[in-house]
């Protein structure tokens, strides 16, 4: 019988080593799995190199594992916003590597890497700083940049539903990056706020399909980061 | 407030202008800012799609007190609605609608316009600043048609456009026409046309303010 439900949050992240390479879901708040990278904290991993849009907000989740020095690397497209202290702090010393990625250009080496496309050609940032050193192509009379897919040891993301499978659906725009980096990711964990039978999900509407999944946790009542912030919370 | 502020469009003014040239049926992607207050001013009988790049398209309003949904938001990361008729999806999706050539016109704020269509919008450039450019140069290098909304001048008083950008590029030659508080301008191959002065400006007033030769009405 196939069966990716995990009992424990501890032991969903427990094979998450020094070095790895994690995608980690959300858009700001919206999507962020912010009780799995709260166990990857408690794990202890360090090393990492961490790919998000963002850095995380206050104290909590993506900002707390920045903060506890677990992340080496941040690849990302919008590394400062409100409320976003610890890696701007971090960066402004030199204590953590930045690679800056226009956010589509981030999304799709993300779906490249996912689907066995290792580069392809883009017009975004053609002309750009963020095209300096990269191989710039001219196509049917206009130019584009030589962008590498994007592959990842572990994926960290949050869903709505889930069942035994692996299949899942999303809530509104917290869908985000978290379908195309379970496709790149070698382990994809999924904290869901609801798991459901086989055949509960209509095949219709399935976003991420289970083989794209690998381990399933259940958090029925997750936390907001702004919630958190708000309450000045820090972790752990 | 000195006469300087007095004169010309206000910020929902210039959102208004700004409004006034989507077309029906558009489907538009709105920057953080000014270009937010579009939404409010789309002419009456026009059915207009607006695409949020987190992965909505048919945004509506803030939402009611009460109905909020922390997991719905705008790419500014602001709480929205979606209307009946929305449809959501992943980023890939979303970025291939825009670099895919689907979204029709995308307004967006600028730090500095160039003569020849060149924005400048999301770095000084100034080393000790930390990068974020998040989906801009992806809208300029794939929207149909991309305009700008801006004050003519920054708060400093310096030209906002001109002959060539000295801050990074965002996109090089994308920009088609200018929402400034003084006037509307078009980007053409002979450098920025006036196609409207604010109520009370004239031509020799924006020009003082604007860094390279313009091209009257």
């Amino acid at each position: 019988m196939i069966n990716k439900q995990i009992s424990s949050i501890k032991q969903a992240v427990a094979n998450i080593h020094d070095g790895a390479t994690v995608m980690i879901g959300g858009f700001g708040e919206a999507g962020s799995p912010i009780e799995l990278i709260h166990a990857l904290i408690d794990q202890g991993a360090k090393d990492l190199t961490v790919i998000n849009n963002n850095t995380g907000s206050g104290h909590v989740g993506l900002a707390a594992l920045i903060e506890n020095r677990r992340v080496a690397k941040m690849i990302c497209s919008f590394p400062k916003s409100a409320n976003s202290l610890v890696f701007p702090d971090l960066y402004t010393k030199g204590e953590i590597e930045l690679e800056l990625v226009p956010q589509g250009t981030l999304a799709e080496r993300i779906r490249a890497g996912g689907a066995g496309v290792p580069a392809f050609y883009t017009a975004t940032s053609v002309g750009t700083p963020l095209a300096e050193g990269k191989e710039v192509r001219n196509i049917k009379g206009r130019d584009y940049v030589l962008e590498y897919g994007l592959t990842a040891d572990f994926a960290l993301i949050k869903c709505l539903k889930a069942d035994r499978y692996g299949n899942l659906i999303y809530n509104k725009t917290a869908r985000n990056f978290a379908p195309i980096m379970a496709m790149a990711a070698d382990t994809t964990i999924v904290q869901t706020k609801e798991f459901v039978g086989l055949g509960d999900l209509d095949a219709e509407t399935v976003v991420t399909p289970g083989i794209f999944v690998d381990k399933v946790i259940i958090v029925a009542d997750p936390l907001l980061e702004s919630k958190l912030v708000n309450a000045g919370e820090i972790y752990p | 407030m000195t006469n300087e502020q007095q004169i010309g469009w206000t910020r929902d003014q210039m959102a208004e202008r700004a409004a006034q040239d989507i077309p029906n049926g558009a489907y538009v992607n709105l920057g953080i800012g000014i270009p937010e207050k579009v939404v409010r001013y789309v002419p009456d009988g026009r059915e207009v799609i607006y695409h949020t790049e987190n992965g909505l398209l048919g945004m509506g309003d803030a939402p009611e007190e009460g109905s909020e949904d922390p997991e719905l938001i705008n790419a500014g990361k602001k709480l929205v609605t979606a209307i009946p008729g929305a449809a959501y999806f992943h980023h890939a999706d979303s970025f291939a609608m825009i670099r895919g050539n689907h979204i029709d016109i995308c307004v967006l704020g600028a730090m500095q316009v160039a003569e020849n269509g060149d924005l400048a919008n999301w770095s000084t450039g100034n080393p000790d600043a930390i990068p974020a450019v998040g989906g801009a140069m992806d809208l300029v290098a794939g929207v149909k048609i991309i305009n700008v909304i801006t004050q003519h001048v920054t708060k400093k008083g310096y030209p906002k456009l001109v002959s060539a950008c000295t801050f990074p590029l965002t996109g090089v030659a994308v920009v088609s026409r200018i929402y400034t508080d003084l006037a509307v301008i078009d980007v053409t191959g002979e450098g920025f046309k006036i196609v409207e002065l604010a109520p009370g400006v004239d031509f020799d007033y924006v020009q003082e303010r604007t860094g390279c030769t313009l091209i009257a009405a």
